[in-house]
């Protein structure tokens, strides 16, 4: 298995469904406007304008042209964040995703730094929950020896990051087992390619040539964020027009 | 029983078991209110959690990697000073080598401290050895900085044997029985024998060797942990030399500083002397200019280069929001190595010229103020209003640096006359501007990232507060230090003595007739 996810920005509406989905799924602490303000917003799935800061060529209000750019963690081929993790408490897992382990991060920051992508984010306070927030959390957990990971609540001081829901597929892995019968990998899609207005996302299995990410990959509008830092990210997207 | 000369018996052993006076108390409470403040905001921001920071995304890193940066680059004093120069056998480190071991050693206690300040969770600091990776550039610091401390310590320790000996069998009636049992453990049983002579001289002789390369690897490592991710304006091969030579170059400013102190304090003017202060600003000018050809280097690449990640992150520090700390740290550095090199150049007799008298060098920074309040003064103001055509302002900026530097020229004869003066204004400049230049290489980096909205960041007073406590503990180090141990190596002294007396015995020529009346016209000696 090596798990992708192909973004089409041609159908793309920017109504930032995959991030509020994210959200309620993976159970990311909620801050203060305050705090947002000072650029301390989790958003595992982000959706923001390209490119993000104003330019020239953006041109001045009224006559500006403006994109916009959803996204999860790039779960990279050739993680940066992995291979400077002092403590293993990030790594990439035998069927590629880029897993973060809550009970083992230190807190040092070093991964948030090193993400050309700034898809990981860091738990500055104790997550807080609020009214009816908090009673409808997602039970969902990835625990186990020293684990901690998925949509479980963060203690303070450690970063987290998307996981393309790992924790789904470890529950439709275990119905299928239950149901005594193979897992097949359309049994699993992340919350944001669920909820996805314009179904701009797919995902899938690359190591499927028929898989629809790996047709999709062959496309010619087919591209990568950042290619030239060498990450290699298992994120494909298509070019709009 | 060992002997020790009268006059390094008062000036250095005496005061060591004199009852503390007033002004140590006043220093010590001081220190400790500082850092009790400092104690008080991280158990607060432990609490609270790191959002107590001006940290935020994507300034991930701030003030705290800053000084981490900072201390460990003052660390550095020591290796050069007693390892490098014992090794080459430069004979005017006698005196210096017990401050730059002691600077070492304290200044990697505060520098390895910060990191543990600016981890999110540093009750799992044991992680780092129970399950740490050594693919990560932070392992790699964890065992040269581990390395390199253990080395300082035993580096420092070794020379201090023959001293301990010395305060054990010179110690006064009077002296209380925990400090007496002190210097007795740490002289382990030293009673200068020749086999135990050969023995230090052999093991200080092989730290002196190990320790360089370590000294080498720990500020590489540090700029390694920068250089190796992709971040704009990091991803540098400069980066590991530059780091070094910043290192030492800010390690001999702190010995500066702290030599100047003890000197000072401790009244040793007949041990740092002249020749010291004159040996090593010959050092520092040398790492300025160096460390000068390395930032010039590390910038025009940039520069020239023009990519739409890196390009941004030079803007901002030639003229955008991070040009003040950038301009002022090359003002600083400019005028470091001003105070020491101009100085040298102006003859004696130069006083007679106007331009080189302190009164000129008054007149010219009034106008040289003037100038700059036109220059930057509010656009209403009609001193600024007349300055707005680019020929005028440019005009101004000329204008401005003819004062500064007749500033230069009329203090540098004042200047001549003061080596000690001239050496602490250089050295404070050179240490504030190499915090400066690691603020400059982490802040505007962090917030141009890719992918992620230009970030503000502005150091919270729980940032300013555990920075003050560190230099407060640094100092407090240095003081408790200097109370019990001689701030001067007194055998390594004594030793010089005997070489110094050895080579006053060969007779080395005069210059020929005709250079020395050259010199003198010069006013030279």
């Amino acid at each position: 298995m090596h798990w992708s996810m192909v973004i089409d920005l041609d159908k793309c509406v920017a109504c930032q469904g995959c991030s509020i989905a994210c959200r309620f799924e993976n159970n990311t602490p909620v801050v203060s406007p305050v705090e947002a303000l000072k650029g301390r917003a989790i958003r595992w799935n982000d959706v923001f304008p390209m490119p993000v800061n104003p330019t020239e060529e953006t041109g001045e209000y009224p006559n500006v042209t403006t994109r916009y750019l959803t996204r999860p963690c790039m779960h990279c081929d050739n993680p940066p964040c992995v291979k400077v993790c002092p403590v293993q408490a990030t790594f990439k897992n035998d069927e590629g995703i880029v897993e973060q382990n809550y009970a083992r991060c230190i807190g040092c920051r070093f991964c948030t730094v090193a993400c050309p992508y700034g898809v990981r984010y860091f738990n500055w306070y104790e997550p807080e929950y609020e009214g009816s927030l908090a009673e409808h959390l997602n039970p969902d957990r990835i625990e186990g020896d020293g684990v901690l990971a998925g949509p479980a609540v963060r203690p303070k001081g450690v970063v987290e990051k998307c996981t393309f829901c790992l924790h789904r597929l470890q529950k439709a892995r275990a119905r299928a087992e239950a149901e005594g019968r193979a897992f097949r990998p359309d049994e699993y899609v992340p919350a944001c390619v669920q909820t996805c207005t314009g179904k701009a996302r797919f995902f899938g299995d690359l190591d499927d040539p028929n898989s629809t990410v790996s047709l999709l990959a062959k496309s010619p509008r087919a591209f990568r964020l950042l290619e030239d830092v060498g990450t290699h990210p298992k994120v494909i997207y298509l070019r709009e027009g | 029983m060992l002997k020790v000369d009268a006059h390094d018996k008062t000036k250095l052993i005496d005061p060591l078991f004199a009852a503390p006076g007033l002004r140590f108390w006043l220093m010590l409470m001081g220190l400790v209110v500082v850092i009790g403040w400092g104690v008080y905001m991280y158990i607060r921001q432990v609490a609270l959690g790191l959002g107590e920071t001006g940290m935020n995304r994507p300034t991930y890193w701030g003030v705290y990697m800053v000084n981490f940066i900072f201390f460990i680059g003052i660390s550095h004093a020591g290796t050069l000073i007693s390892a490098i120069l014992r090794v080459t056998g430069a004979e005017w480190r006698r005196p210096i080598t017990r401050v730059a071991e002691a600077i070492t050693a304290f200044a990697l206690i505060v520098g390895t401290l910060q990191i543990i300040i600016d981890m999110g969770r540093p009750d799992r600091l044991l992680f780092v050895i129970l399950h740490g990776r050594l693919q990560s550039p932070i392992l790699w610091d964890v065992v040269s900085v581990t390395a390199y401390f253990l080395g300082s310590v035993t580096y420092l320790y070794l020379p201090l044997i023959p001293d301990a000996a010395l305060l054990r069998d010179n110690c006064p009636e009077t002296a209380p029985a925990w400090q007496r049992q002190l210097y007795t453990l740490l002289a382990i049983g030293w009673r200068g024998s020749r086999a135990q002579w050969a023995r230090l001289e052999k093991a200080i002789a092989v730290m002196a060797v190990f320790i360089i390369p370590v000294a080498v690897s720990v500020h590489t490592i540090i700029s390694w942990i920068l250089a190796t991710t992709v971040q704009p304006g990091w991803h540098s091969s400069i980066f590991g030399p530059y780091f070094v030579v910043g290192a030492i170059f800010s390690g001999i400013g702190a010995l500066f500083i702290a030599m100047s102190a003890v000197r000072k304090v401790l009244g040793l003017e007949q041990y740092i002397a002249e020749r010291q202060y004159r040996n090593l600003g010959l050092l520092f000018v040398t790492m300025n200019a160096i460390w000068a050809y390395f930032t010039y280097a590390e910038h025009l690449s940039i520069a020239a280069g023009q990519q739409t990640e890196e390009f941004p992150v030079l803007a901002a520090k030639l003229w955008g929001e991070f040009s003040f700390g950038f301009w002022a740290m090359v003002a600083l550095m400019a005028v470091a190595f001003w105070v020491l090199v101009v100085p040298k150049l102006v003859p004696a007799a130069a006083e007679r010229i106007v331009v080189f008298r302190p009164r000129y060098a008054l007149a010219s920074a009034i106008a040289a103020a003037l100038t700059l309040v036109a220059l930057v003064a509010p656009q209403t103001l009609p001193v600024r209003a007349s300055l707005t055509e680019p020929t005028a302002r440019t005009l101004g900026w000329v204008l401005l640096m003819v004062f500064l530097v007749g500033v230069g020229l009329g203090v540098s004869s004042w200047l001549k006359a003061r080596l000690v003066t001239a050496s602490v204004i250089s050295a404070a400049c050179v240490v504030v501007g190499m915090w400066l230049e690691r603020w400059n290489i982490i802040v505007p980096t962090m917030t141009h990232a890719r992918l992620i909205p230009i970030a503000l960041y502005r150091p919270t007073l729980t940032e300013l507060s555990l920075t003050a406590a560190s230099l407060a503990l640094f100092g407090l180090m240095f003081l408790v230090f200097f109370k019990l141990f001689p701030a001067v190596s007194i055998w390594e002294v004594a030793e010089g003595r005997v070489v110094e007396e050895a080579q006053s015995k060969v007779v080395i020529p005069a210059p020929e007739p005709s250079e020395t009346r050259r010199l003198k016209r010069w006013g030279l000696k």
